[in-house]
């Protein structure tokens, strides 16, 4: 549910490097005149229409679509054990993958055969990562990577993060398996990723608990299905990434090869690889970051690790508890970003270095492969290496701190917090809802096409139609319309967040180095940490879940805007305060029309990271889709009502996903 | 030359952690009683705990007694009851300890795919119903009948609830009547879903402690009670078969019988672990105790377990003799 992934193969933000040429005035006022002929005729329409064929469905009624689903589904549960796709096919696949699971948790994290502890302890571990983190990337990552790890054991949670580790680790070499040949294709041929965008988007919208469900039905409970889960969410960003990677080696290069009488595989094997290496090593990085982002949810089905600790204070609403669980999973993927970035980088460093650094290179891995080895050694014979010592301490100290600062925060603001929650909810969310979800579906529909068009283009207007007829066909409507109003609303709001911290940011070294820790952090804190203190300061309500999809997005706006804020070149800055502007003059006249395209593209990921919140805000009072979701995952009659929510999630986002590009390619042409 | 010098340091810092190693305890080699030794009469016993506080609690003693009495190795697994009795057919699952009613699973599962049957009940009572904080049943007893809930519908509105009152129901997963309750009662409510336990338990104890109006949906055994009193409003009494057409219920909840599931494959296992199942039995109040050891004390399952053990040594005796 939480992506940590920003889509560089994006043409938005390829654009955005450039800055775009100033747009013919005359055009874009008669577009905005064009899209409020159309607002203002829906409102008239809708005061004359209103409560008419609004297609609502009770939370308990089914279509018949839905109860076809729940069919399918029972036949294949019933059957499973006679099928020889289920015998030869999938038993086959669990088979290896849990044994690869077993395998590696064998090695760091459950006791393994006959040993009371796992074959390598905490000592070897660290030794492990220090060492790998140095090899491939340099010594300051490694010890990070050394602190990182050891902060995870004083935090008492040491066999969680390792059994969170391993599940990772899994999940990424088998996505890896899938994603570098399927992402080389789709960038050697333009056919081959049209086909595969489709899928990947799907892939990534679709809420991962619609598919955890069928997964433990085809992959049975556990480690098995939580990595394949975890595949499916983690492979796009390696595919797309590495597909991105191997188009922008310059043709030139290419036909160079190819002159020197180099075979097609010659030229991939020994120009387009090496050549990309570096954006392929960052797309790695996204796949053990959307990996590390499943944790919480994998846990669901029984996915050992940090997330269960999460669920399960969940349960009786220890926000402590889970607080210090979810900040292990904060430092176990700040870790692996900043290994697996240096890693990227390193080949170029090591080619900016000396030659004598070269010379020792060599001998002096050799030497600390030798120390890896002897730490590996000693963490398996003797029990002080093994196993983490102390208490844990550390993490029941954090707990307390959090636990005192949600408490406090619960007493003091929630007069505060009600207040704007009441002025949002009655001035903005209700109308708007009222709006989408009391008007003809028709009247909805034909007005979505029509801004779609006017906006984006005949293209957009069309991809909207047929999103708009399948909406329909799901047969969740108005629960969609619901999802749509608190989607554009919390987007709105992550938009005005993205305005001002992304201004300040990119403006202001400083502020930048201060704010970005924490805007990371709160893209992989997995949502369920902070559902408890929300909900005490909100209540169960739609707005609560709107906070919590503000917390999820409006980093990844932020980012993109403060980019395209620092991209606007210092000569045109300088020649506008050289004019005498002052500085609000200067933001909005010249840095803000300069980084449109970075504007669009931040609306376009704040709405898709929105949608992708839509199921947590279900378990917080959102209702609509996302609990049509988790019902579907807790109650086998409502299975086929909740996949076909599922699917409505994935048609909003393919929905604004293109009009929102295609807007974007407009405004920057 | 910098480099030189480092290797060296490392290596000899390594011959020193060899060294001090030396007297260290080796692992594996620890004699301790109870560690390994696994008797292999019991073998594995997997254990679904489903996610509520009431339930870890039965899984917890069920587990330690079986761990300890019985030396079985016990895997618990967290998962949702749907998931779980899905695990019963593959063998991922043998023992399901509290379940709800749920007459469509037991349908599916019990007399369709013939994978599970009863192991009979726990000995709690559980209690479905609507509820109100303590302070609000205080300010206006009368309350607690259905009969006056629309005189005070307008105090229970909400942004959520559109001019109507709000009810507050939670986890999809429970069982509920309550749009056809309110429809049928033609009460001037509306049904929120708060969507998660988690969001239900807040709204009440937001409510407690700052004097809110909230009405909803609650239920018993449960260990939010020992910190809250909820009390439970009247509707219209239960009489055997008024649930019968879910779209016309218009009575109270039946009092369930909570009662344990386990799969066919392992009432067949003659394993001790099953004996210890069907016996296994306890008052709402047992529960209640081992809730609050691990919700509200915040004790780890198995020192929860282990508390409740030692003082109730008869009632654990019972189930594994």
């Amino acid at each position: 549910m939480t992506v940590v992934m920003e889509k560089p193969g994006n043409p938005g933000q390829t654009k955005q490097a450039e800055p775009p040429p100033p747009v013919a005035p005359v055009r874009r006022i008669s577009r905005s005149m064009v899209v409020a002929v159309i607002l203002v005729v829906w409102l008239v329409l809708f005061a004359v229409l209103r409560g008419k064929q609004t297609l609502s469905l009770a939370a308990a009624d089914l279509t018949d679509l839905h109860r076809w689903l729940n069919d399918v589904n029972d036949s294949i549960g019933a059957n499973r054990n006679s099928n020889p796709l289920f015998l030869y096919g999938f038993n086959e696949i669990r088979l290896v993958i849990d044994n690869l699971v077993t395998f590696v948790q064998d090695l760091i994290s459950q006791p393994s055969g006959d040993r009371p502890l796992p074959q390598i302890g905490w000592l070897g571990v660290v030794g492990l990562a220090g060492y790998v983190s140095w090899a491939v990337a340099n010594w300051r990552v490694a010890l990070l990577a050394v602190a990182g790890f050891t902060f995870l054991g004083l935090q008492g949670l040491w066999q969680e993060s390792m059994d969170t580790l391993s599940l990772t680790l899994s999940a990424v070499l088998v996505a890896l398996l899938f994603a570098l040949p399927l992402g080389v294709w789709a960038g050697l041929s333009q056919r081959a990723n049209r086909i595969v965008t489709p899928f990947l988007d799907f892939m990534q919208t679709m809420p991962t608990l619609v598919y955890l469900a069928p997964l433990t039905l085809f992959f049975l409970i556990g480690g098995a299905s939580a990595t394949i889960a975890t595949v499916i969410y983690a492979a796009p960003p390696a595919i797309r990434i590495s597909a991105h990677a191997i188009r922008s080696v310059p043709a030139t290069t290419v036909e160079a090869a190819a002159s020197m009488g180099a075979t097609r595989r010659q030229s991939l094997l020994k120009v387009l690889l090496p050549m990309s290496k570096r954006t392929v090593v960052m797309g790695i990085n996204q796949t053990v970051m959307a990996a590390l982002a499943m944790v919480a949810i994998a846990a669901l089905i029984d996915a050992p690790g940090l997330g269960k600790t999460v669920v399960q204070a969940l349960q009786s609403l220890d926000v402590g508890t889970a607080f210090n669980a979810g900040l292990a999973i904060v430092v176990m993927a700040i870790v692996l970003d900043r290994v697996t970035t240096a890693a990227s980088g390193r080949a170029e460093a090591a080619r900016r270095s000396s030659r004598p650094f070269l010379k020792w290179r060599r001998p002096l891995l050799a030497a600390g492969g030798v120390v890896a080895v002897v730490l590996v050694y000693l963490s398996h014979t003797y029990v002080w290496a093994a196993e983490f010592p102390g208490d844990g301490s550390t993490g029941s100290n954090i707990a307390k701190a959090a636990d005192n600062v949600t408490t406090w925060a619960q007493d003091n603001l929630s007069g505060l917090t009600n207040g704007f929650r009441d002025a949002i909810t009655n001035g903005l969310l209700n109308p708007f809802q009222t709006l989408l979800t009391d008007s003809p579906w028709w009247l909805v529909g034909a007005a979505l096409i029509g801004i779609a068009v006017v906006l984006g283009g005949w293209r957009a207007g069309i991809t909207t139609a047929v999103c708009v007829g399948l909406l329909v066909a799901t047969g969740v409507w108005s629960d969609g319309m619901t999802t749509l109003a608190s989607t554009v609303v919390a987007t709105v709001l992550v938009m005005v967040l993205g305005v001002v911290f992304g201004v300040w940011m990119g403006r202001s070294a400083l502020a930048d180095r201060l704010v970005r820790p924490t805007l990371d952090a709160a893209q992989v804190m997995p949502p369920f940490v902070y559902l408890v203190p929300f909900l005490a300061l909100f209540g169960a309500t739609r707005f609560t879940a709107i906070v919590a999809a503000i917390v999820y997005a409006a980093p990844v706006a932020i980012k993109i805007i403060a980019d395209g804020v620092r991209t606007v070149p210092a000569a045109t800055v300088e020649a506008a305060t050289s004019t005498g502007c002052n500085t609000w003059q200067i933001i909005t006249k010249v840095q803000l029309p300069m980084a449109r395209s970075a504007l669009t593209l931040a609306t376009n990921q704040g709405l898709i990271y929105v949608l992708s919140m839509v199921v947590v805000g279900g378990l917080v009072g959102a209702g609509a889709l996302g609990y049509d979701v988790v019902a579907g995952f807790s109650q086998g009659q409502l299975y086929g009502k909740g996949l076909a929510a599922g699917l409505a999630i994935v048609l909003l986002g393919v929905m604004f996903d293109r009009i929102t590009q295609a807007a974007a390619r407009r405004t920057s042409n | 030359m910098a480099r030189h010098w480092r290797a060296g340091a490392a290596g000899l810092a390594v011959l020193g952690l060899t060294l001090t190693a030396c007297g260290g305890a080796k692992v594996g080699d620890s004699s301790e009683a109870g560690g390994s030794g696994s008797s292999g009469k019991c073998g594995t016993f997997n254990l679904a705990v489903n996610p509520w506080v009431g339930y870890e609690a039965d899984a917890a003693v069920v587990a330690y007694v079986a761990e300890h009495d019985l030396k079985c190795k016990v895997t618990k697994k967290d998962l949702k009851e749907e998931i779980a009795w899905q695990g019963f057919g593959t063998g991922e699952v043998d023992a399901v300890l509290e379940n709800w009613g749920h007459d469509d699973l037991k349908k599916k599962y019990i007399t369709q795919q013939k994978t599970a049957v009863e192991a009979g009940s726990t000995g709690n009572k559980g209690i479905i119903g609507w509820y109100v904080p303590p302070w609000l049943a205080k300010a206006h007893p009368d309350i607690t009948d259905w009969k006056n809930l629309n005189k005070y519908a307008a105090k229970f509105k909400t942004s959520e609830s559109g001019g109507k009152g709000q009810l507050l129901d939670g986890d999809p997963s429970y069982v509920t009547n309550d749009e056809a309750l309110v429809k049928n009662l033609k009460l001037d409510f509306k049904v929120v879903y708060a969507g998660s336990e988690t969001a239900l338990i807040q709204a009440y104890r937001n409510a407690e402690k700052n004097k809110q109006w909230v009405i909803g949906y609650f239920y018993e055994p449960q260990w939010f009670l020992s910190e809250v009193p909820l009390v439970k409003v009247d509707l219209p009494a239960y009489k055997s078969g008024c649930d019968a057409d879910a779209a016309k219920v218009a009575c109270d909840y039946p009092v369930y019988d909570l009662d344990k599931i386990v799969s066919a494959k392992f009432a067949k296992s003659a394993s001790p672990a099953y004996d210890l199942v069907k016996k296994f039995n306890w008052t709402n109040d047992d529960q209640n105790t081992v809730a609050k050891y691990i919700a509200v004390d915040k004790m780890t399952p198995e020192a929860a377990a282990k508390k409740w053990v030692d003082a109730n040594r008869d009632k654990v005796d019972a189930w594994v003799k």
